[in-house]
């Protein structure tokens, strides 16, 4: 099932609704590193709220989109990860390194919003 | 309780797998934090069939000892074996450009582990977890 990418100002949103292949997410992943360039995004929101389940393979599929979309200029945030999906994460050893997370959709914007706003103040 | 068993051949089955898990885990009285626990070992296991050996099956099976309940997943296949189950199972160890967190990580979140494996004949991973 495909994953609805939102555009919203210079951000791109994406929800996921429901669980996730590793097709659909790898194609989420493309999509989204696509899409920071046709619509010149400077930040990227993945809410992962509706996933109960997040495994070696999402979180590293997750951690290469994040990488992914700052080489190609823009921030991620990855928003939502659930208090039992955390702790399976770690006990896994999962630890989504050098990707920023925040608790919901709000803080993520509020993440982004300042993110682009020190890089506006640097340049 | 009867068996459930999940064939798996695609990563859409994993999904599958992983669901019914999660139900016969809350059928059992896991709690939440558990039925996650359960679902991901699931998963794990499931991506191996996949990766490794194309096709298999997860059987989940219920059990009970001295009024507490239990799950038992055994992930099976007849692909071609794993030549050094040892170094599969050490952390960060990957034939498959994985990120080899597949094998010890569940063998972390679960009560019991073991894993048969024959060179040509297939692997058979049976965890257990019991319910807290």
């Amino acid at each position: 099932m495909a994953v609805p990418i939102l555009k919203q100002g210079p951000y791109l949103i994406a929800t996921i609704q429901s669980a996730l292949t590793d097709a659909d997410l790898v194609q989420l992943r493309d999509a989204l590193v696509g899409k920071v360039g046709s619509y010149r995004s400077s930040g990227v929101i993945v809410d992962v709220t509706a996933l109960d389940v997040l495994d070696s393979f999402a979180s590293r599929t997750l951690r290469d989109l994040a990488h992914m979309i700052r080489l190609r200029g823009a921030e991620t945030v990855i928003v939502g990860i659930q208090p039992e999906v955390a702790f399976t994460m770690v006990r896994l050893g999962l630890t989504l390194e050098g990707v920023a997370t925040a608790l919901e959709l709000e803080e993520g914007l509020f993440y982004l919003a300042q993110k682009l706003h020190s890089a506006r103040q640097e340049g | 309780m009867d068996d459930v068993r999940v064939p798996i051949s695609s990563d859409v089955d994993l999904v599958r797998a992983r669901e019914r898990g999660r139900t016969l885990a809350g059928e059992l009285g896991f709690q939440q934090g558990d039925l996650t626990l359960v679902a991901t070992a699931i998963s794990e296991l499931a991506r191996n069939i996949v990766r490794y050996a194309r096709r298999g099956e997860i059987v989940l099976h219920p059990i009970e000892d001295g009024g507490v309940p239990g799950i038992v997943i055994i992930a099976r296949d007849e692909g071609p074996g794993i030549i050094d189950v040892n170094r599969a199972m050490e952390q960060g160890y990957s034939t498959s450009g994985g990120l080899g967190m597949g094998l010890p990580g569940v063998r972390r979140i679960m009560d019991k582990f073991e894993i048969v494996s024959e060179i040509g004949r297939g692997t058979v991973v049976t965890v257990t977890k019991w319910k807290r």
